[in-house]
């Protein structure tokens, strides 16, 4: 849509590549923490939390994707998925400390 | 990016399914193709005969050939006939040679003579396709599970965008161009939701150890495999003991089977070490016995003197929920009505793809109809959704008509059934940017209305199996196949001739209020 787009600003255009940068990678971060958290606290053998983990880590990657293009800012979306993986990453740091 | 949640949520949904819908709508058709691999398989190799099942006397048949062509083998295959697949094969892996060194026969189940096929990847090439997408490992497989979850991505959004999904769903007002479109796509996406979240987030599920390893890395570190022999319980080669002893003849280990498990099914038999002192023999579980997929396990026969060595365990409840996502999706465990079904719902699937694609265009091009010119942009996308489209239909048809058209006795045949999809398929690409759009679609959606309705002609031709025989005679895999050919020529055909017409132009009918308002409808829900 370059006839539309043109009018369009370069910051307009790098903040949704920012978005979408924060969406693919950022949201992929917070899943793989959201993963490793349910797999290390979930009171299940080894095996079973682990796959309990991955199968509800894509519904972290979806909300975290959604997000990254509903919020206001793309600082705005890059905060929301880097704060929570910050947070899932100092649990799971801790838990797997405890575990071994 | 617009103000607002909705607006936000519509432009994500008009944008990811652009830049994925080319790829989703090829990932889509040779999914839903793959519904009926078996029978694709069949027809693609229409010298394995059918015959009346009698599982012992194949049973007695596999065993004498492999005793007599691969006495040494470290373990023989035998796969016995299925109403989906009438062919027997036997298969053993050489000695010392690797995973490569793995043979595969197909016998005649009534006679155990070799069967000289000719050499196809059938079915399987749109199987392999549909994941992998002929890329090197792991990159189609990461490639494919990420627009599966583009498609889940597009299905939320499209939900949270699309405000009056009960009222909208009874809607439907055909021949009034870009309304119609758009109401076709809702309806189709409302109508099979369910499978469409089913099929997409499924596919996460079904390659989650790959794309989602973090967890596995935190529990078992390196060691992965580790967490699958806990998941699917270790695979426990037996060590040959170096004394000879004659195997059991195995219609009595089916026998012994069929008592322990009544009513099962099984997939693969397996025979490690036969004609050793320490032979065993597997009867792995079948992929469609129950609607969640068990990986592992299987009935084991000392194949010496006939004991069962291990009963199937139970699984924990993440494991079932896992392998029942797995089940659902490749949909073993459906019937010819089930199954059906399923095709069907892919189509839709597909069908839902391809009218987002059209939409996008449409709606970007009725504000350049009065220039008569459009930009680049817009001409590139027109160009490759019918590539994408059209030409892959083609690029199909080119496929089978190698099947049959081939000599069978060329060097690398396989391969170049595959290079002619291929061909037709970049060719198809070329046409489309060569010509004006709708003469483009119509000339291409002509070509495979011909070479799709045309395919059961061939069959009768090349082999003599068509369909004046396969009715008959009960082949309903053979039969089915050229049917839907058929069907789907009609189809194409029916797509032709509409593109062959000018456009109809409503806009200019309807009095000036409505089309503003229905403009802003489509405004408001489109882009």
């Amino acid at each position: 849509m370059k006839s539309k787009a043109a009018g369009l600003p370069l910051s307009y255009r790098l903040a949704v590549t920012s978005r979408c940068l924060a969406a693919v990678f950022g949201g992929y971060l917070l899943a793989a923490m959201a993963s490793v958290c349910i797999t290390l606290l979930a009171p299940m053998p080894k095996a079973e939390a682990v796959v309990s983990g991955m199968m509800l880590s894509f519904l972290f990657y979806l909300v975290a994707f959604l997000w990254c293009f509903a919020s206001r800012s793309a600082w705005q979306a890059w905060l929301g998925v880097l704060l929570p993986s910050l947070v899932l990453g100092v649990i799971n740091g801790l838990a797997y400390w405890m575990k071994n | 990016m617009k103000e607002g949640f909705r607006q936000a949520m519509a432009w994500l949904h008009t944008w990811t399914g652009l830049i994925f819908g080319w790829l989703l709508f090829a990932i889509f058709l040779t999914g839903t193709m793959s519904y009926f691999k078996e029978e694709i398989n069949h027809w693609a190799q229409p010298e394995v005969p059918v015959r009346a099942h009698d599982p012992l006397a194949s049973l007695t048949l596999a065993q004498n050939y492999l005793q007599e062509h691969a006495p040494n083998a470290g373990s023989w295959f035998i796969r016995l006939p299925e109403a989906r697949e009438p062919g027997l094969s036997v298969g053993w892996r050489v000695e010392g040679a690797g995973r490569r060194g793995f043979i595969e026969k197909n016998l005649d189940p009534a006679t155990g003579a070799e069967v000289q096929a000719r050499e196809t990847r059938g079915g399987d090439f749109f199987y392999r396709f549909h994941f992998q997408l002929e890329m090197p490992h792991p990159w189609g497989r990461w490639l494919s599970t990420f627009a599966a979850f583009i498609m889940l991505l597009g299905l939320v959004t499209g939900i949270i965008t699309h405000k009056k999904i009960f009222k909208e769903f009874f809607t439907f007002r055909p021949g009034k161009g870009q309304r119609s479109w758009l109401d076709g796509h809702n309806a189709i996406g409302v109508l099979v939701l369910p499978f469409h979240l089913m099929i997409s987030y499924s596919s996460l599920v079904i390659f989650m150890s790959l794309v989602m390893p973090a967890s596995i890395i935190a529990s078992y570190g390196d060691n992965t495999r580790a967490y699958f022999n806990d998941l699917f319980g270790a695979s426990e080669e037996v060590k040959v003991a170096g004394v000879a002893a004659p195997l059991l003849p195995l219609p009595a280990l089916y026998q012994a089977f069929q008592e322990q498990a009544p009513g099962s099914r099984h997939g693969w038999i397996e025979v490690q070490n036969p004609g050793d002192q320490n032979a065993r023999v597997r009867f792995s579980r079948h992929g469609g016995d129950g609607i969640a997929y068990q990986r592992g396990g299987g009935w084991v026969f000392d194949g010496v003197n006939g004991t069962l060595q291990n009963d199937s365990k139970t699984e924990a409840v993440p494991v079932v929920i896992a392998g029942g996502m797995y089940g659902l999706h490749m949909g073993m465990f459906a019937g010819p009505w089930l199954r059906w079904l399923y095709f069907f719902f892919g189509v839709a699937g597909t069908a839902v793809i391809g009218t987002g694609l059209v939409l996008w265009l449409g709606k970007r091009q009725l504000k350049h109809a009065k220039s008569g010119t459009q930009p680049f942009e817009l001409r590139l996308v027109e160009v490759l959704n019918i590539a994408s489209m059209s030409g892959l239909l083609l690029g199909v048809a080119a496929f089978f008509w190698a099947n049959r058209l081939l000599p069978v006795g060329l060097e690398g045949r396989a391969g170049w059934e595959v290079n002619s999809f291929f061909l037709l398929w970049t060719l198809s690409l070329m046409h489309a940017m060569l010509r004006p759009g709708r003469r483009a679609w119509a000339e291409q959606l002509g070509l495979a209305a011909l070479l799709w309705a045309g395919l059961p002609l061939l069959n009768q031709l090349s082999t003599g199996q068509g369909l004046i025989h396969s009715i008959p005679a009960g082949d309903w895999a053979m039969a089915g196949f050229d049917l839907t050919a058929l069907g789907c020529g009609l189809f194409f055909a029916w797509g032709a001739r509409k593109m062959w017409r000018p456009p109809v132009l409503v806009a200019k009918r309807a009095p000036k209020a409505a089309k503003a308002a229905s403009a802003n409808l489509i405004e408001s829900e489109v882009s």
